[in-house]
C-alpha cells in the first residue's frame, strides 16, 4: 500500500472521527453527570436528522445550518424525558432503567416509521461530492465541513462546562452529589439541564451526520453501539475522552480498510474495544470509579 | 371410562370426547386444504418491500400487477395475489412463506434475494409448494437439492460467464481494453457467489486483464469511502461492480469525490439500472455498462410489456427487477392454466414441462431443467445513456454503440 493512500485514509478517518466524537459526547455527558446509560442514544440522532431533512426540504436549510435548530429542539426533548420520565425511576435499579430507556428507543424507531417510512432519504448539496485537492491529498469537502462543524459544537460545549456557571454546578453534581445538594444546587433541575444539554450533542451530530449518510428508521441501533465503542475506549463520562475515541475509532476503521480488508473494519474497532477493556477498562481518559 | 373436570367449564371431559374432538379438527384440516385446490389460484408474492432491497421488492411487485393485466388480455386465468413483505431479512421471509402456505397460498413468487429465496426454497420444499423464483442468482438454489423450485433467472456463474462475453463484444467495438481490473462486491449471498464465480471463470475467456484486488463490503454500510480508496490505489483500469441500490450510488460518488476516473465501470448486479440511481447521480450514473439479465425489446409480449408500464408508469424505468417479475407470473399463470387446478402437486407437474416461446426475456423459449433452472437464459449489455438505458450487446439486441473509455465525471455537459 503506497503512502499516499495511507495518508489519504489517515486524514479521511480523522475526520470521520470527529464526527463520531460529537456523536458520543451526548452519552458521555448524560453518563457523566447522571449516572444514566442512554439506550435511547442512536434513536435520539436519527431523530435529529429526520428534523435536518424536514428543514431541508420544506425550507432548502443546509443541515449545517439546521445544528442550532436540531439542538434547541432535542434539548427540549432531552429536558422533557429526564424532568417527567427518567429522574422518576431513578430509584430503580440499573437494569430497570435501562429497560425505560431500551422502551423509549423502541418507541422512536416505531414512530420514525410511520412518519417516514422505511427507507433510506438523504440530502442533495451543491457541494456534496466536492473535494479539496493539496497534491495528492483529497480532502472530501462535506467530511470537512462535518469535523469543522463536530470540532466547534465540541468546543462550546467544553467551555460552557468549565467558565459558565451553570456548567461548574453541573460539573459539581457529577463529582459530589450529596455535596452538591448540601450547598443548596437545584439537582434536579441540573439533572434535566444535563439531559437536555447531552440531547442537545446527539441533535447537533444528527443534523451534521446527515451530510454522511443517508438517514432510515433503523440506523439507530448502529449509532447507539457505535456511541457506546467510542466512549468505552476514550473513557466513560470523559468529553475529551469521547472526542479521542471517536478519533481512534475513525481513522483505525480507515487503516483496516485500506491495509487490510474492507469488511474487517468494524471488527477492527470491537477488537480495540476488547483491547482497551483488558488493558485499560476505565477507557483511554476515564477515571476509575470509587 | 376416564374423566376429568374442565378447568374452564367445570364440565367433565371424557375421553371419547377428546377422540371426537381429535377426528374433528383431523377431518377439517384436508377439508380446507381441498377446499383451496378446487378454486381460484391464489399466490403468494413474497419479496422486499422495507429494508434495504424495498426498492427491488417494490419493482418486483409493479412487474406482476403489470403481467396480471397484460396477460388477462391474451387468455391467461385469472389468479390471485396475496402480498407480503419480507424486509429484506432472511427470517421474516421464512415466516412469511409459511405463513402464505398456512393462508391457502398454493404457490410462491419471490424472493428477489438469495439469501432469502434459499430460505423460502426449504420452506417450500418441506410443504411441497412450487416457488417460482422471480430475482436470485445464487448457484445453490437450484442445485438439484430442491424440487419444487423452478428459477427463470441466470445463476452467479452464467451471469459471470454472460459478463465476459459482453464485455468482450464491447471492447471489440470499442477498441480499446483495460489491461488490470479491480473488484467491489457486496458480501451478502448474491454479492458473494456472484464475486465467486467471476474469480473463478476468468481464466475461461481469455480475458485481457486480470483482477488486482477484490474487495467486499457490508451492503448496508454507512460509508464506502475506505473501500473506494482501497480499490483506486490499484490504479485498476476497469472498476467492476457487484451491488445493491445505495452502495451503488456511494461508490460513484465516492469515485468523484476522490477524483478517480478508470478507463470504466462495469456492473453485474442492479443498482445501477435502477431509477433512484439515475435520477439522484444524474450525468453521473452515465456511460456505466450493465451485464444484466434484460429483456429483449423485439420480442411480441415485451412490447405489451413495454407498451402497458408506459402507459402505467411514465416516469420510471422498466428493469431487471420488473420483467423477470412479470415473467414469473407468466410462468405460474401459464403453469396454472395447463394444470386446470390450484393443486401443488399438479402445478408443479405442469411447471415441469414448462415450454413458453411467447416470453420477454433474452434467449429462446422458457424451459426447466431437471432441477428447476433455466439454463438458456441470456443477458445483456445496457449503458446508461442520460437517464435512459440502452442496450449496446450482444450485436443482435444492441441499438447503439457502447461509450467506451467511459468521459471524466466533469466532461458530462
Amino acid at each position: 500500500m503506497d503512502t499516499v493512500t495511507i495518508i489519504n485514509a489517515l486524514v479521511s478517518g480523522l475526520l470521520t472521527g470527529l464526527v463520531y466524537g460529537l456523536s458520543a459526547l451526548g452519552l458521555s455527558v448524560i453518563f457523566g453527570v447522571i449516572r444514566i446509560v442512554n439506550f435511547a442514544h442512536g434513536e435520539l440522532m436519527v431523530l435529529g436528522m429526520f428534523m435536518a431533512l424536514l428543514l431541508f426540504r420544506w425550507f432548502g436549510l443546509d443541515p449545517l445550518m439546521a445544528v442550532p435548530i436540531g439542538a434547541a429542539v432535542l434539548f427540549a426533548i432531552g429536558y422533557a424525558l429526564q424532568h417527567f420520565v427518567v429522574r422518576r425511576v431513578s430509584y430503580l435499579p440499573d437494569h430497570m432503567q435501562f429497560l425505560l430507556l431500551a422502551g423509549i428507543a423502541i418507541m422512536l424507531v416505531s414512530g420514525c416509521l410511520v412518519i417516514f417510512g422505511p427507507d433510506a432519504q438523504g440530502v442533495q448539496l451543491d457541494y456534496a461530492l466536492d473535494s479539496f485537492a493539496i497534491g495528492n491529498l483529497i480532502i472530501d469537502k462535506v467530511r470537512l465541513y462535518a469535523a469543522i462543524a463536530a470540532v466547534a459544537v465540541a468546543s462550546a460545549l467544553l467551555a460552557f462546562f468549565k467558565y459558565s456557571s451553570t456548567g461548574r454546578a453541573i460539573r459539581a453534581c457529577a463529582d459530589n452529589y450529596l455535596g452538591a445538594k448540601v450547598v443548596g444546587l437545584n439537582v434536579d433541575r441540573l439533572y434535566a439541564l444535563t439531559f437536555g444539554i447531552g440531547a442537545a450533542c446527539i441533535g447537533a451530530a444528527g443534523c451534521i451526520i446527515l451530510l454522511l449518510v443517508q438517514v432510515h428508521p433503523y440506523l439507530a441501533p448502529a449509532y447507539t453501539l457505535l456511541a457506546f465503542v467510542v466512549v468505552i475506549v476514550g473513557g466513560m463520562g470523559s468529553l475529551f475522552g469521547a472526542l479521542l475515541g471517536g478519533m481512534l475509532i475513525g481513522v483505525s476503521e480507515e487503516l483496516a480498510s485500506v491495509v487490510l480488508q474492507p469488511s474487517m473494519k468494524t471488527a477492527f474497532s470491537f477488537a480495540l474495544l476488547i483491547v482497551v477493556l483488558l488493558l485499560r477498562p476505565q477507557g483511554l481518559l476515564g477515571r476509575v470509579a470509587r | 371410562m376416564t374423566s376429568k373436570k374442565s378447568a374452564v367449564t367445570g364440565k367433565a371431559i371424557r375421553r371419547r370426547s377428546v377422540l371426537a374432538g381429535g377426528a374433528a379438527v383431523a377431518a377439517a384440516v384436508p377439508l380446507r386444504f381441498a377446499a383451496g385446490q378446487g378454486k381460484t389460484l391464489k399466490i403468494g408474492l413474497n419479496v422486499p418491500r422495507s429494508g434495504i432491497q424495498a426498492n427491488f421488492g417494490q419493482d418486483s411487485v409493479r412487474g406482476v400487477e403489470l403481467a396480471l393485466e397484460v396477460l388477462a388480455g391474451k387468455g391467461y386465468p385469472k389468479v390471485e395475489i396475496v402480498h407480503v413483505d419480507n424486509e429484506t431479512k432472511v427470517d421474516v421471509g421464512r415466516a412469511q412463506a409459511e405463513k402464505l402456505i398456512d393462508q391457502g397460498c398454493t404457490m410462491i413468487i419471490g424472493c428477489y434475494d438469495s439469501g432469502i429465496t434459499s430460505a423460502v426454497a426449504q420452506v417450500c420444499e418441506q410443504k411441497s409448494i412450487p416457488l417460482v423464483v422471480n430475482v436470485a442468482a445464487a448457484p445453490q438454489i437450484t442445485d438439484g437439492r430442491f424440487k419444487t423450485v423452478f428459477r427463470n433467472f441466470p445463476t452467479g456463474p452464467m451471469i459471470a460467464s454472460d459478463a465476459f462475453l459482453l464485455q468482450k463484444e464491447v471492447y471489440e467495438i470499442a477498441g480499446k481494453a483495460p489491461k488490470s481490473a479491480v473488484m467491489l462486491h457486496a458480501n451478502d449471498t448474491f454479492g458473494t457467489s456472484q464475486k465467486d464465480a467471476s474469480v473463478r471463470l476468468i481464466g475461461n475467456f481469455g480475458m485481457p486483464y486480470k483482477f488486482e484486488d477484490v474487495i467486499s463490503y457490508d451492503p448496508a454500510t454507512r460509508d464506502l469511502s475506505a473501500e473506494v480508496r482501497k480499490a483506486k490505489a490499484t490504479n485498476a483500469e476497469l472498476v467492476w461492480i457487484i451491488t445493491r441500490l445505495n452502495d451503488a450510488i456511494m461508490i460513484v460518488q465516492e469515485m468523484v469525490k476522490q477524483r478517480w476516473v478508470p478507463m470504466g465501470i462495469v456492473s453485474t448486479g442492479p443498482g445501477p439500472y435502477d431509477d433512484p440511481f439515475l435520477k439522484q447521480l444524474g450525468k453521473l450514473s452515465d456511460d456505466i455498462i450493465n451485464m444484466v439479465p434484460w429483456f429483449d425489446p423485439n420480442k411480441a409480449m415485451s412490447k405489451a410489456m413495454i407498451a402497458a408500464w408506459s402507459k402505467k408508469f411514465p416516469d420510471r424505468t422498466l428493469n431487471t427487477s420488473v420483467s423477470h417479475s412479470f415473467e414469473a407470473t407468466l410462468i405460474a399463470l401459464d403453469a396454472y392454466k395447463r394444470a386446470g387446478t390450484s393443486e401443488p402437486a399438479k402445478l408443479i407437474e405442469a411447471l415441469r414441462k414448462t415450454n413458453i416461446a411467447d416470453n420477454v426475456t433474452v434467449g429462446p423459449a422458457i424451459t426447466f431443467d431437471d432441477k428447476g433452472q433455466n439454463t438458456k437464459t441470456r443477458n445483456s449489455a445496457i449503458q446508461n445513456r442520460g437517464g435512459k438505458l440502452v442496450s449496446v450487446a450482444p450485436k443482435q439486441a444492441a441499438v447503439t454503440k457502447p461509450i467506451w473509455p467511459m468521459r471524466a465525471w466533469n466532461a458530462r455537459g
